[in-house]
């Protein structure tokens, strides 16, 4: 197994790291201590306090409150979206591109789905507009709620203490 | 571990094969048995092989792997079939007596599990005593109602012996091209029904003393369009199993009968203790929910096929895949949607088998994929549904069209664990759906009788990483060693030239790391006669979506022109169409041709036989994957190379990635930062300007749906999702907040019905005891 710095998973996330790096770090066995470096990194890229338990996204966070050590979905804004348990994109602001014209917006004509077959849903932060996620469903379909994770089998896994709400 | 395979517990009966006197049949469900009452393969708490002598054991597993990936490269040079040769779609693998796999070569990995498929229903069926399996024999098998994914993937399966006793099984498959379909080519569509999906086969005895029958290759050659393919084919599957029985046999001679008996079993839970090991390793217990779609547009003129078939409909797949605790997984297709009368129904095992295929990729790139694996995981695909349908008449001959878009879905959902856990260089937004399929036959340029599958497939885009962008022109996720084959091959095997190929620009999904982008191939028919062809793939919809931010790729689209006047304007040295379409809506080809052409140019990407002259246009759009991460957060560095490398067009480079982007003397773009940056931020302004509070939006959609106001596919799709599952329609009903009598009934739809309400499955054949792998 291979074992990598901070500054090497900073660099990761970034997307700046050297190709030899990341072929080992595809092609080894994976670093159990990658976790802990990693949220790490992000904790240092958000301005607020709460801790980071894992991402969701690029900007999108599942955080434990400084507070009162609940766990919320959180942009890397601030804004908050609530329980962590709950569909995030519930809160969230939501754009459906449903004509013609609104795809070709994102699309040359003849390379977007008909909207009678599929829409595209983008779900933005109400606070700083950074979008959060696209859903490619046909009209009337549920959001989706992508991932609950477990967490207290999550930290078993890592030999970690779980969140105290978990 | 729950149960995965359905057996009966019969009394124990004599047999002749093993030394144990065990029927095969009493041996399987032995083993069965022993590993749902433990959660160990056949019961093996320990590795005491590979505990006690590790080198032994590796030295088995490495002789065995590399002689199966031998074995491959060499016979893959006898086939003459570019799809073979070129392309590499053959797979050659090494079962136990039981049919359980110990080992697989390279190649097309999904027929692990369906040539173990036919194994096992050769033994559940008592192939035993009638036709009986002797050294020397061998077993040809294609049969979609047994495992296989389609019928152009054929088996040959040949037992291994050792002093009279049977010791396991070598299975060979390749992809031919043309199984004599209604369609001409090896994935076509036009037929609806298995009875014109092309010759099935159910592991019959085809060959006896290493010799194939004289009967069989009579039959089989005349049932095809292209017999030297067929021949060849046949002849680098036997050649194949042939080198890796002696191989067995070599390695039972050098480490003993009970030492190989004892790894073919261990390697199995070895393998299972893999996966577990890399769950564990890489991902974050929880549930996951995904979906995906695929357009079945059927209405369109350009579809011929019979009237009850002709109609609209969308494949449905949504997921929710669990990871356990333990380390194990389910993935449940609770809600898909009804098989249909189109050929790209699918059986459970060409399911479960080929996620090995995408896994490998990703959770287990590893080379001891084996059966194993499945033991580890929990597949539930309902019956009735695309993927387990409860007809026997399906068809399957693109089956790749449905399970690679749901396989999608799969990749990006598990990539969502990967992410969390900081893995990011595994991440992957999602594959393609690798797609346009070019076929069609007729009389070639060598005046025979003749069908092509052009394989430029096999090199699509592929999804965004994490950490960077996907890979142009490719990969396929059946065949992870992607190879568009090259264009003297392909003009040598189709009376197609080559107009241009080229990158397609814009196809690759934006984000911060976009999409790989796919390419496009312009072909101009040209010596041949009585010529057809098709297209086959996805238009009207995407099947991938984008991750985290990220947008699906482009859809396709069709291209195809007629009496076009081009061999006249070559005479005549005029312009003409050199292959790249970078703004459809530009129509560039168009201007290329001549004053009588008529060109079909729109959104019909499934299409059935119609005929090509000579001097005929075809455009093969392979497609791109979908995007990762907010397009906001792209390096402007990135953009301008997007730009001057033609991967986007400039209108969309500005109205996605929000760049302020000009254009020097020399046509070279470069982005301005500053400005970008600025430009930015107004664009987030603009999308919260824009947006709706979600739930606001969810009012006005319930009020749609309230009033059914959504197109007939659209409602097709859901009422019979519904009708095969409750659950997913009470949860439908929950999250609309629906009141307690809303219904939605295909009935009511006015449109065809076939097959929805009456049915036969393949189990009510007499004497057929089908293999069930999973929980439906």
């Amino acid at each position: 197994m291979s074992n990598y710095t901070k500054k090497q998973v900073s660099d990761l996330v970034k997307g700046d790291l050297d190709w030899d790096t990341l072929h080992r770090m595809l092609s080894m066995p994976k670093d159990k201590d990658r976790y802990a470096n990693y949220v790490a990194v992000l904790q240092d890229q958000v301005s607020w306090d709460d801790k980071i338990i894992m991402p969701f996204g690029p900007h999108l966070y599942l955080a434990e409150t400084k507070k009162d050590k609940k766990l919320v979905t959180k942009c890397a804004c601030g804004h908050e979206y609530g329980d962590y348990k709950k569909n995030w994109k519930l809160n969230a602001l939501i754009y459906v591109r449903d004509s013609e014209e609104k795809m070709q917006e994102v699309y040359p004509k003849l390379m977007a789905p008909d909207t009678s077959w599929q829409v595209y849903r983008e779900y933005y932060c109400p606070s700083c507009g950074v979008m959060h996620d696209v859903e490619a469903p046909t009209p009337w379909y549920p959001v989706i709620h992508d991932f609950q994770p477990d967490l207290k089998a999550l930290f078993d896994w890592l030999d970690l203490p779980a969140p105290v709400n978990a | 571990m729950t149960k995965q395979e359905n057996f009966s517990v019969e009394t124990t009966k004599p047999g002749s094969l093993l030394s144990s006197g065990l029927t095969l049949n009493d041996h399987r469900n032995l083993i069965l048995q022993r590993t749902e009452k433990t959660g160990f393969y056949n019961g093996l708490e320990r590795l005491d092989f590979k505990e006690s002598d590790p080198i032994g054991y590796e030295r088995i597993f490495s002789k065995l792997r590399a002689g199966l990936v031998n074995s491959r490269e060499v016979a893959k040079k006898i086939a003459a079939s570019p799809i073979v040769e070129q392309e590499g779609e053959l797979c050659f693998t090494l079962y136990n007596v039981a049919g359980d796999c110990i080992a697989t070569s390279t190649g097309i990995i999904i027929h692990v599990g369906t040539m173990g498929a036919a194994i096992k229903y050769m033994i559940q069926n008592n192939w035993e005593s009638n036709p009986g399996i002797n050294p020397g024999d061998m077993f040809t098998n294609n049969d979609c109602q047994i495992g296989n994914v389609h019928p152009c993937d054929i088996a040959t399966i040949v037992p291994i012996f050792h002093e009279n006793q049977l010791i396991g099984w070598v299975g060979g498959v390749t992809h031919v091209i043309d199984v004599g379909a209604v369609g001409p080519g090896s994935m076509s569509n036009g037929q609806v029904q298995r009875f014109g999906d092309g010759v099935q086969i159910t592991c019959r005895k085809t060959g006896i003393n290493d010799t194939p029958q004289r009967d069989w290759l009579h039959e089989s050659q005349r049932n095809v369009r292209t017999p030297k393919y067929w021949i060849l084919d046949e002849k680098t599957r036997i050649a194949g199993c042939h080198m890796i029985r002696d191989l067995v046999e070599e390695t039972v001679r050098e480490e003993g009968a009970q030492a190989y008996e004892k790894f073919a079993t261990e390697v199995i839970e070895d393998g299972r203790r893999g996966l577990v090991s890399r769950i564990k390793a890489m991902t974050i217990p929880g549930k996951i929910r995904t979906v995906s779609f695929v357009d079945v547009p059927y209405t369109h003129e350009d579809v011929v096929v019979p009237s009850f078939a002709k109609i609209d409909t969308i494949m449905h797949a949504p997921c929710e895949i669990t990871v356990k605790p333990d380390a194990t997984w389910r993935l449940d297709f609770e809600g898909c949607s009804r098989w249909g009368w189109h050929t790209y129904n699918a059986n459970p095992v060409a399911f479960t088998s080929g996620i090995w295929v995408m896994m490998t990729q990703s959770l287990v790139p590893t080379e001891r994929i084996n059966d194993g694996a499945r033991y580890a995981t929990e597949f539930r695909l309902p019956k009735g549904t695309w993927t387990n349908p409860d007809d026997r008449r399906t068809a399957h001959a693109d089956a790749w069209h449905f399970l690679v878009s749901s396989w999608s879905s799969l990749w990006r959902g598990v990539s969502r664990t990967y992410f969390g856990r900081g893995y990011l260089e595994e991440v992957n937004a999602g594959n393609s759906n690798p797609c346009n399929w070019l076929q069609g036959g007729g009389i070639n340029q060598d005046g025979e009788i003749h069908a092509v599958n052009s394989f430029e497939t096999a090199a699509c885009g592929t999804g965004a990483c994490a950490v960077k962008d996907g890979l142009n022109h490719a990969a396929a996720i059946w065949n992870p060693e992607g190879d568009m084959g090259d264009i003297e091959i392909w003009e040598l095997a189709e009376p197609l030239l080559y107009m241009g190929r080229t990158i397609k620009t814009n196809t690759g999904g934006y984000g911060k790391y976009r999409g790989g982008l796919g390419f496009e191939t312009l072909r101009m028919v040209w010596g041949s006669a009585d010529w057809t062809m098709f297209f086959m793939g996805n238009g009207y919809m995407n099947s991938d979506w984008g991750l985290m931010g990220g947008y699906p790729a482009a859809t396709g689209y069709r291209f195809e022109a007629h009496n076009t006047g081009l061999l006249e304007r070559i005479q005549e040295g005029k312009s003409l169409p050199l292959g790249k379409d970078g703004d459809p809506s530009l129509c560039e080809f168009e201007k290329h041709l001549g004053p009588d052409a008529t060109v079909k140019r729109d959104k019909q990407c499934i299409t059935t036989e119609s005929i090509f002259e000579n001097g005929d246009l075809y455009l093969n759009y392979l497609r791109g994957g979908p995007g990762f991460g907010d397009p906001l957060d792209r390096d402007p560095a990135a953009i301008a190379e997007d730009l001057n490398e033609k991967f986007v067009l400039p209108e969309f480079a500005k109205k996605v990635y929000g760049v302020v982007i000009s254009q020097n003397k020399a046509g070279d773009w470069s982005v301005d930062v500053k400005k970008t940056a600025s430009r930015r931020d107004e664009v987030r302004k603009e999308r919260i300007a824009r947006g709706k509070l979600t739930h606001q939006w969810m009012e006005e959609e319930r009020q749609k749906i309230l009033d059914k106001e959504a197109s007939v596919q659209v409602q097709q799709m859901f009422a019979s999702s519904f009708f095969l599952s409750e659950k997913f329609l009470g949860e439908f009903k929950e999250f609309w907040d629906l009141p307690t009598g809303w219904e939605l009934k295909e009935e009511d739809l006015g449109i065809p019905m076939f097959g929805a309400v009456h049915h036969m499955d393949i189990s009510e054949l007499p004497d057929v005891h089908p293999v069930i792998m999973t929980e439906q």
